[in-house]
């Protein structure tokens, strides 16, 4: 009985994690040695290793996009400011004799200012969310374009070399750059009140309003916190080629991000944010990726098997099925006992 | 009130119903004449036997309290919903409409008070939308300005058809919505509280339309919450509470007075003063100032103090003002004139988050839409505001929360199974606690309460009038707004009297009664 209400409980925190343990053990049986890593020079390596190492940028994006559908919003324009942040560390990184530490503040500062684009017309114009974030998602590549001035840029550094594809205590350095980032917004957001506020103004934007949260302020700064996490994942994908490609440069990321927040079981009506869960939608997305992948399946049937599997899992989590699962096992019970011929009819149905 | 003076009571209301149906029953056939009407929702009542007949000309007000029956009423006639019993005969035939248009095609229609139309289309558009005027199948769009301009001459109205709807102000969508009511040659017409956003020029123009169709041989329903409009445009007068009809009255026979007797269910004569003691008997300290506060088109502009250890009760029918002035005071609309101080402190222009560090509260009258964040947890609820005056940077630590949260879940009897529950899932009366609980932890000079019992059980009710009165005892200012009078001379010091959007009165000490109230509202 107990263990039944630990379940129900967590119910919604269980359902991606077993969704993302049903997909590696399934890819591990289909492809052999999908499980195994090795030490190699002191950095790991194996499936699972490149599954994290290739997580990273869209980890990062989903990051910023959970707390964006958290204030009842949405972000489209991350790729975009992937390609500008990327195109802005090429160009100064050729361009300029500018120690890397500073191309990398500049980086980042123009993705924040990205954000504070989208964020004020989101809470200070009240354009809805998706259509404000749609202007920077089409333009956003065409600064970025203008920015590298239509050309691939590729550059050389070593600190830039180190974040894209170096080591550090075995683990691959951005692996180590996106833990480190999540760890700060879930501390943040659950250590201050920020999380509550967010939710809070997600969830009923007049009632927060009425008890004295800056609804506005706090939107906006989402927003901007989304543009910032962007442009490092655009500061990553860009040191991982050596270049800046600035149609390319995180393309359809956005998509992949907000499906994350969804898996993580979010609505995109605002409310409830599950950071780590998002993380592990982001998980799940990338191990489909790669294990299609090296299933050997044919190319052409990727995108289609990877969204039946998300189709699936989603279907797995809503409320609908849910309910249907838990009807069919009172039905179930019930007539178990009317068979016995207990007296006792509906009694199974009032249980849960 | 007893029982006795209950009974006494609707014995003369349902003589005075007698009288005048058998006054309408010697006139000639009634152009609409609804029979022993009946509609229920899940076990509430909300229309009782209602029987009605409207003649050809006669502009009827249509008249009752929140959830008196009136929009269930409009609502049965123009088969939005379906009715449980009874009958609806329009120009002497049974009728069944199974929507609002089938109910337009019949000859019923309705104009509501936020204006139907689609703003983002042409006056032209929105008035040829139900019927287009075709050649050869197509839309003719030169026959249909045509007819555009032929529907708006009908209520006077000479404006370009060609122009956006929402280029042009309330009063005349207003009309346009009219003039597409009646391009069905409409025989009854619905006005549901056609002038809650006019000003008093726009009225007028409206007034005059209606007076022109009267004349025409339309009959008129008019749904309204200012009994001055009442008196200068009906014929007669409809007043419906909690589902049945109390009664049809000529509009010039009967008083003000028992109109609003009759619509809040208590006559004047029979109310005895109660024995409550409405002195303060602590020395003033004045807590919240209003001089001269006011808004365009909002809340007239008034005076108000409170002081500390005071309650002062708002009075008013509904749509009077009450709930503007409660906003205004807390600051949740910013007043376009006066000052609003707080215990010394200005705050006509201040944030909420500040006025609420200076000791605001309030607790609004739509719950669900303004109070609860329905996803978040009772404990988080209720340190919300707590919190957000702390702001976001000071965390109230989880042990301290719940320290807080036990405490209030104890004070005030809430009822729930732990305190992480989704306040969504509580009742009413629990939820309506939290919220007061949301504001006693922020430990306000003064508090501001919106219908602090609308909707919740009888136990709850009880049990909140309590709580207000010990917050007073403790030197806590309170403002209560509230419909039911009753409960407002049971614990106010003074009662203000709203009405169109403006204070008529303020009852100090003894002469606060439900009698005096009353009769100010009717004055």
């Amino acid at each position: 009985m107990k263990k039944n209400n630990f379940l129900h409980k967590h119910q919604k925190t269980l359902a991606p994690l077993l969704s993302l343990v049903l997909i590696i053990l399934i890819t591990a049986s289909v492809t052999p040695g999908f499980l195994s890593i090795r030490m190699v020079d002191g950095h790991l390596f194996g499936s699972l290793l490149d599954i994290l190492h290739r997580a990273t940028p869209t980890a990062l994006v989903a990051l910023g996009m959970a707390v964006v559908i958290g204030t009842r919003g949405i972000d489209l324009s991350v790729g975009a400011v992937i390609a500008i942040s990327g195109a802005v560390t090429a160009v100064l990184t050729v361009n300029t004799d500018w120690p890397v530490w500073v191309v990398i503040l500049c980086a980042l500062g123009t993705g924040m200012l990205c954000g504070l684009w989208n964020g004020i017309l989101v809470s200070v114009f009240n354009i809805q969310p998706i259509v404000a974030t749609l202007i920077l998602m089409v333009a956003g590549r065409g600064i970025a374009q203008m920015i590298t001035e239509g050309q691939i840029v590729t550059f050389h550094s070593d600190v830039l070399d180190a974040i894209g594809n170096g080591y550090f205590l075995a683990f691959p350095i951005r692996v180590w750059i996106a833990i480190g980032m999540i760890a700060l917004t879930v501390l943040v957001m659950r250590k201050t009140a920020l999380g509550l506020f967010i939710e809070a103004v997600g969830a009923n934007v007049r009632a927060s309003r009425l008890v004295g949260i800056e609804a506005r302020l706090l939107v906006l700064s989402a927003y901007v916190f989304s543009g910032l996490c962007a442009a490092m994942s655009g500061i990553i994908l860009a040191a991982d080629i050596r270049g800046a490609d600035a149609n390319n440069a995180g393309l359809w990321l956005e998509l992949d991000a907000i499906l994350a927040v969804v898996l993580a079981g979010a609505s995109l009506a605002g409310g409830r944010i599950y950071l780590l869960l998002t993380i592990v939608g982001v998980l799940i997305i990338q191990t489909l990726t790669t294990a299609i992948l090296t299933s050997g399946l044919p190319v052409q049937y990727n995108l289609v098997v990877k969204a039946t599997i998300i189709l699936a899992v989603l279907l797995v989590q809503s409320p609908k099925t849910r309910q249907w699962i838990s009807d069919f096992f009172t039905k179930k019970k019930r007539a178990a006992n009317s068979s016995t011929g207990k007296a006792d009819t509906g009694k199974g149905s009032e249980k849960p | 009130m007893s029982d006795l003076v209950k009974d006494a009571l609707e014995v003369k209301e349902t003589s005075a119903v007698k009288e005048t149906v058998e006054a309408a029953q010697s006139a000639v056939r009634p152009l609409l004449e609804i029979k022993h009407l009946s509609k229920s929702f899940t076990g509430v009542q909300a229309l009782n036997d209602v029987s009605l007949q409207i003649q050809q000309g006669e502009i009827r007000a249509l008249l009752g309290e929140n959830g008196a029956g009136k929009s269930t009423l409009i609502k049965v006639l123009t088969g939005v919903y379906p009715r449980d019993s009874g009958e609806i005969l329009l120009d002497g035939s049974l009728i069944s409409a199974s929507d609002s248009g089938h109910a337009q095609r019949l000859g019923i229609s309705t104009v509501y008070q936020e204006v139907n139309l689609i703003p983002t289309m042409s006056v032209m558009e929105n008035l040829t939308l139900q019927h287009q005027e075709k050649t050869f199948g197509l839309i003719s769009w030169k026959k249909a300005e045509i007819r555009a301009r032929e529907l708006l001459a009908q209520v006077g109205l000479d404006i370009d058809p060609l122009r956006q709807l929402d280029t042009y102000s309330i009063a005349i969508q207003q009309l346009v919505a009219i003039a597409r009511a009646l391009s069905t040659q409409a025989k009854m017409l619905i006005l549901d509280e056609p002038t809650a956003s006019l000003d008093s020029d726009e009225i007028k123009q409206l007034f005059d339309l209606m007076a022109r169709l009267k004349s025409e041989g339309l009959g008129i329903i008019f749904v309204t919450h200012f009994l001055d409009q009442v008196y200068s445009i009906t014929d007669s007068i409809t007043v419906l509470r909690n589902g049945e009809c109390i009664g049809t009255f000529k509009t010039a026979e009967l008083s003000r007075s028992d109109l609003v007797s009759h619509m809040v269910g208590k006559s004047l004569e029979d109310l005895a003063p109660t024995a409550h003691d409405h002195s303060i008997k602590r020395e003033r300290t004045e807590l919240l100032q209003l001089n001269n506060v006011g808004k365009q088109r909002y809340l007239q502009p008034l005076d108000l103090n409170i002081a500390a250890g005071e309650i002062v009760g708002v009075a008013g029918l509904l749509g009077s003002g009450r709930t503007e002035l409660c906003e205004l005071a807390y600051g949740s609309v910013k007043p376009d004139q006066g000052e609003v101080t707080l215990s010394n402190h200005s705050l006509t222009k201040s944030s909420l988050r500040r006025a609420i560090q200076v000791g605001m509260g309030y607790c609004p009258e739509d719950r669900k839409q303004d109070g609860i964040v329905a996803e978040l947890s009772v404990r988080e609820n209720m340190i919300l505001a707590l919190q957000a005056s702390k702001g976001w940077w000071s965390p109230i630590s989880i042990a301290e929360q719940q320290k807080l949260v036990e405490e209030m879940i104890q004070r005030l009897a809430i009822k729930t199974p732990d305190m992480d529950k989704p306040i969504g899932e509580l009742s009413g009366g629990n939820q309506q606690k939290v919220i007061l609980a949301r504001w006693l932890i922020t430990h306000p000079a003064l508090l501001i309460l919106d219908e602090p019992t609308r909707g919740i059980d009888i136990g709850a009710h009880h049990e909140i009038i309590q709580i207000i009165k010990e917050l007073c005892e403790q030197g806590m200012g309170l403002l209560v707004a509230s419909s039911e009078l009753e409960e407002l001379v049971m614990f106010a010091h003074r009662v203000v009297v709203m009405k169109d959007h403006h204070k008529v009165s303020e009852l100090h000490g003894n002469e606060v009664s439900e009698q005096a109230i009353l009769r100010t509202i009717a004055s």
